[in-house]
């Protein structure tokens, strides 16, 4: 069993994400260990890149913040190998841009995810029809590739973007950038229950959560939910002293996925 | 019996199908936008085989835009430079002073076909903003045009311009504030609201099919050209230059001459301070990348972080270029060089001097490296120029840079 398999196996997980070298390298490891200990299931660590487009304005000031600092690739991947080497089973993923992942070539930036125990990737900008830029890289390293799915991606489409795909789906549930408006409540349960039926990894949801209400009303229909803006908003504000208010809301989050199903 | 043909010596025959430029171009977006680039893909290729479609881009380029433009020969420039005969092409003289408005009017009948209600664009000196809000106004389309905070603050009449259109202009504050962030913006605009929303990119660059279409939109300035010279010469020039931020005035230039071997290329790209300070060559200075839904040569570090352009010229101050010509320069067809800020601004007063005419700074770095290379051809050579903008734009920052307070 992969760590994301076992981190789904236990209910509905609660996926959250900061960007690495926020506000400083040196400040990343104390911030992924609260998330920790506020109960995270998978870890979703952002590469910064100068040119985050599908970012909404809280995550492109932690990428600048994180650039300012003179966070690397280097330093990216030191901060997930040293994670590895103190949490053995918490699942962790990067999540970026096509510029800094393929810049080295694919099969480089696989080797080294797999040396540092990095368990998947989210590319934002390489869609399957781009797949052979990281894809075939990332699955021979046995690294997972996490694919977005959205509300523009039909039924007709959606066996593409599944093939090729492991770990988990990400449902990105609004047409837009990350840390704006929640979607509907009921177009999600539709969209979970539609991708459900093509599926066979799990269905994570992700934009625009922010809440413990708001992660727990989705847990009761997916497998998991993506928290992001919201802990970024808070390294943001504390900074170097982020990691107790981030694992304060961790563990509101966490409370609220993993109790979701016993009060539905 | 079965006769093997050869393939076509050609170098037209690009993008393939999947929108690629040799190892350049494709399709590097977010999956909200995939369906809608697979739908302007479609939708592209219907347009480009109805004959009402060309009919309407024709009609207003004719009467709308003011097309043919001239083909000039510039004959105390020639002189000047003692070598090979300099003509140019008059793209300066169309509505609204440069080549942008071909692709939008273009693009904007594309956009109305797929039903979409509203426009978005980026800008840099704002050129491609006033060609957008342009279109908008003339086909009752609300239009909202995202440039950086910096470039607002230093191209003044151009935002009054689109505001007297009509458009809504709002600035971008994130990164360095240029036109790379605008760009971002607009991207992240579009994403949320693909369902009634056209984006018009300025340049051949981006993801499939723009590079495509708008390389085909602007290249009625070489069909005309081409066409121009043959009735007047009798010949085809010998080298064509062009100025290139993203390219689009010089691919649209250099496709219709590609398969014409006796005919040389030269792309000029903008080496700002020096190449080796701040500028914004991507190819004389950068490496093969993916940014803005395509991949091609880009100004990075060795993490591919990206670098910001500098150039005295806000037109070429991007630190991408269109994937096409990436892939014209890796195959050898085209040669690309560049010049600097203080060459382009020489070369500037050189044409207001010898011809009366006054150029934007983006062909002025055409004209500097025509007048290097022109003294070194004979006579009863051929050097064709796209003059892609007027220069009313840049007085103000021309007159900084030569110290004169107006």
């Amino acid at each position: 069993m992969s760590r994301f398999e076992r981190a789904f196996a236990k209910g509905p997980a609660l996926v959250c994400f900061v960007t690495g070298g926020d506000p400083t390298p040196d400040a990343t490891p104390a911030i992924l260990d609260a998330l920790v200990e506020g109960g995270v299931d998978v870890i979703e660590l952002g590469m910064p890149f100068t040119d985050p487009m599908a970012d909404g304005p809280a995550i492109q000031n932690a990428n600048l913040r994180a650039l300012g600092a003179g966070t690397t690739t280097a330093d990216i991947f030191r901060i997930a190998a040293d994670f590895r080497t103190r949490h053995a089973d918490v699942p962790l993923m990067l999540m970026g841009y096509a510029n800094p992942m393929t810049i080295r070539g694919s099969e480089w930036f696989a080797a080294e995810c797999q040396k540092a125990g990095v368990d998947g990737v989210i590319c934002v900008d390489i869609p399957p029809e781009e797949d052979p830029e990281l894809g075939p890289a990332l699955r021979a390293a046995g690294v997972s590739l996490i694919r977005l799915a959205t509300p523009t991606t039909d039924a007709a489409r959606l066996p593409a973007v599944l093939e090729g795909s492991s770990g988990f789906l990400y449902y990105v549930s609004v047409a837009g950038i990350t840390g704006m408006q929640q979607a509907a409540q009921t177009s999600i349960e539709d969209a979970v229950a539609r991708l459900k039926q093509h599926a066979s990894i799990p269905v994570v949801v992700g934009f625009g959560v922010r809440t413990p209400e708001q992660a727990g009303a989705i847990a009761r229909v997916a497998d998991g939910v993506v928290v992001g803006s919201a802990l970024v908003d808070l390294v943001g504000l504390h900074g170097a002293r982020a990691a107790g208010p981030v694992r304060e809301l961790t563990k509101a989050l966490a409370d609220a996925v993993h109790s979701a199903r016993e009060t539905a | 019996m079965t006769v093997q043909t050869p393939a076509p010596n050609t170098f037209r025959n690009q993008p393939d199908d999947r929108g690629h430029f040799g190892q350049f171009g494709g399709r590097y977006v977010a999956e909200t936008l995939m369906p809608l680039i697979l739908e302007l893909e479609r939708e592209y290729t219907a347009a480009k085989a109805d004959p009402a479609f060309h009919a309407q881009f024709d009609d207003l380029l004719e009467h709308y835009v003011g097309r043919p433009s001239p083909l000039y020969f510039a004959p105390r420039l020639t002189e000047d430079l003692g070598g090979a005969q300099i003509w140019f092409k008059r793209d300066e003289l169309n509505h609204t002073g440069a080549h942008k408005i071909n692709n939008c009017i273009g693009q904007i009948l594309l956009a109305m076909r797929m039903g979409k209600t509203r426009i978005i664009a980026e800008t840099g000196a704002g050129q491609h903003g006033v060609a957008t809000a342009t279109v908008c106004a003339r086909f009752g389309l609300p239009c909202v045009i995202f440039m950086g905070a910096t470039d607002v603050a230093r191209q003044a009449p151009n935002v009054f311009r689109m505001k007297l259109l009509g458009a809504e202009v709002r600035p971008v504050t994130a990164g360095a504030a240029t036109l790379k962030d605008a760009m971002n913006e607009a991207l992240r605009d579009w994403v949320a609201n693909v369902h009634d929303t056209f984006y018009i990119i300025g340049t051949a660059a981006g993801p499939h099919p723009y590079p495509e279409l708008v390389r085909d939109f602007q290249s009625v300035i070489g069909k005309e050209a081409r066409a121009q010279m043959l009735a007047r010469t009798g010949r085809l020039p010998d080298l064509l230059v062009a100025a290139i931020g993203g390219g689009s005035n010089a691919i649209g230039l250099f496709h219709p001459f590609l398969d014409d071997p006796e005919v040389k290329m030269m792309g000029v790209e903008a080496a700002g301070y020096g190449l080796d300070k701040d500028h914004a060559a991507s190819l004389a200075g950068g490496r093969p990348g993916i940014l803005h839904g395509n991949k091609t040569y880009l100004l990075q570090d060795e993490d591919g972080q990206i670098i910001e352009g500098h150039s005295i010229s806000a037109g070429l101050d991007y630190p991408g270029i269109g994937p096409e010509h990436a892939w014209l320069r890796d195959v050898g067809r085209v040669d690309y060089t560049s010049v600097t800020d203080d060459e382009a601004l020489d070369a500037f007063q050189l044409l207001c001097r010898t011809e009366g005419i006054i150029p934007a700074l983006e062909p002025s770095h055409a004209i500097a490296a025509v007048r290097k290379i022109a003294p070194t051809m004979p006579k009863d050579s051929i050097i064709l120029v796209n003059l892609c903008g007027r220069g009313d734009k840049d007085i103000f920052s021309v007159a900084e840079h030569l110290g004169v307070t107006l």
